[in-house]
């Protein structure tokens, strides 16, 4: 059984633009982008909307529908009511390219500032091993679709585009966050997380956690733990001393 | 709605304690004592857990020991997000705008202070110890074991606060979670498992607790005025 549906899209590019409203309809089973397509194949064939897998796995289709950010094919029609008007915007926290697309460039430049895996030398046979308790933190984190949906609620970039600088994002915190806690990488990005990627701007408000399609603990699992390691490195008083009286001598 | 009821309730307990705190009576019903004055170290305690501060100490004995726990749930990650929402709206909710225009989060003076939080763990780790100890205690009415109503809300207050502290994410990253080689080191790869299972739930034992302490105080409080008296099941 089909229904009636009205959705406000945003239409416009970089200069400018504004929501334009569609009706049309929509059947059983079906989410936001089946009837963004059908918009798009009926009423507005230039409509730009970015997907690929349509199966919640390439985290392309990252939007705003309502004001919260989501992927439109993980998004069910159901969670509406049929009367309701359903607004659909692009990523705020990213330029718009056209319609409902968004550079999101910005984050694979941040990501250049992350050294990349360093592995320790190979035990003396030539191999490496790794135990299954040591490598499961991080396998939480290999499960990053790289939809952005985390940078885009992030709050220290949304609201204060100056922070885009000097502030990675908790897309690139489980990213260091993955290498730093991984058992065969040599490489200490601790002093690199407090002064150049911004962990301390983080106000571990946890949107990020609330929107990340694939669940990972970004807030718990990756940005708490490295703030606690990044305490250890500038914040403990015995350690601190330590340094302090090095410098002196 | 969140944060409305987030400022309520946190609003509420911080006048609550104040209050408790310069009122300075009514905490002693023998055998309990009220976690607002325990462990309670002057001589002018209506029970002195240990006289410590002897006759030194004019103010209330609450004052003593309150900034601890204060400054353990202040610089907690979990009130920190509470009331970064609620409070500061930074963000009041996601997606939604920063009430402030300008933001730098945790890197200066005076929410940089927020990385002690460890620290305030370590001086926060005894109180559940020590109400544990007056919960014993309360089974004791003139000298014969007994327990009454306020021994079983004493016994879960303590328990209830243990479970809090465990589960904050310093202890988690001190018993284990700041090191990489777990399989190496049996003993603080088990302890991070418990602290990780329990951490899951910190929002919600910062909540009880709270609540635990708050309704612990009244208890006592009430018994103190004879608004009731303690319901004894031996
Ligand atoms: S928890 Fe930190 S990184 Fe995540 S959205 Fe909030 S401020 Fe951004
Ligand atoms: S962490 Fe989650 S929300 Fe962020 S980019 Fe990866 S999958 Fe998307
Ligand atoms: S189209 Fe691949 S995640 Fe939506
Ligand atoms: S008590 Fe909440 S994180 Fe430590």
């Amino acid at each position: 059984m089909s229904e009636a549906v009205t959705l406000r899209i945003w239409r416009g590019d970089a200069e400018g633009g504004e929501f334009r409203e569609y009706q049309t309809s929509t059947s059983e089973g079906e989410v936001i982008l089946d009837v963004i397509h059908r918009i798009q194949a009926e009423q507005a064939n230039d409509l730009a909307v970015r997907w690929n897998c349509k199966a919640g796995k390439c985290g392309s289709c990252s939007a705003e529908v309502d004001g919260k950010p989501c992927l439109l094919c993980m998004t069910r029609m159901d969670l509406f009511e049929t009367d309701e008007t359903i607004t659909v915007a692009p990523l705020k926290a990213f330029p718009v390219s056209r319609d409902l697309v968004t550079d999101v460039s910005l984050n694979y430049e941040l990501a250049k500032k992350v050294p990349p895996f360093n592995p320790v030398p190979p035990e003396p046979d030539g191999t490496y091993r790794m135990q299954q308790i040591d490598i499961e933190r991080v396998q939480e984190f290999h499960k990053c679709i790289e939809c952005f949906l985390c940078q885009n609620v992030c709050h220290v970039i949304r609201d204060h585009d100056d922070n885009k600088k000097h502030f990675a994002g908790p897309r690139l915190f489980i990213r260091v966050a993955s290498l730093d806690m991984h058992p065969l990488d040599a490489t200490d990005r601790k002093d690199l997380l407090a002064d150049e990627l911004g962990l301390g701007m983080c106000n571990i408000t946890k949107c990020c956690t609330e929107v990340c399609p694939e669940n990972i603990r970004i807030t718990d699992n990756a940005i708490i733990p490295l703030k606690e390691r990044v305490v250890s490195r500038r914040y403990d008083p015995v350690v601190w001393l330590g340094r302090k009286l090095r410098s002196r001598t | 709605m969140e944060p409305l009821v987030t400022v309520g309730v946190l609003s509420a307990f911080v006048v609550y304690g104040t209050f408790v705190a310069f009122v300075n009576t009514d905490y002693f019903v023998d055998p309990y004592l009220s976690p607002f004055f325990s462990p309670c170290l002057a001589s002018n305690c209506e029970e002195a857990t240990w006289d410590l501060f002897g006759t030194h100490w004019g103010f209330s004995p609450a004052l003593l020991i309150l900034p601890f726990p204060l400054g353990f749930r202040l610089t907690c990650y979990y009130y920190r997000k509470a009331y970064y929402r609620s409070f500061l709206w930074s963000p009041p909710a996601c997606a939604v705008s920063d009430f402030r225009s300008s933001y730098t989060g945790e890197t200066k003076f005076p929410l940089i202070l927020q990385n002690v939080h460890r620290y305030f763990f370590f001086l926060a780790l005894p109180f559940p110890i020590i109400l544990l100890y007056d919960a014993l205690r309360a089974f004791r009415f003139e000298g014969e074991f007994g327990m009454g109503l306020g021994t079983l809300i004493l016994l879960a207050n303590a328990v209830l606060l243990g479970l809090y502290t465990l589960s904050c994410h310093s202890c988690r990253h001190l018993v284990g979670g700041g090191i990489n080689l777990l399989s190496q080191a049996p003993i603080r790869r088990r302890l991070w498992g418990v602290s990780t299972r329990l951490n899951a739930r910190h929002m919600q034992y910062a909540w009880v607790s709270l609540f635990g302490v708050l309704i612990a105080d009244l208890y006592v409080r009430l018994l103190a005025n004879g608004v009731f008296s303690d319901p004894r099941f031996f």
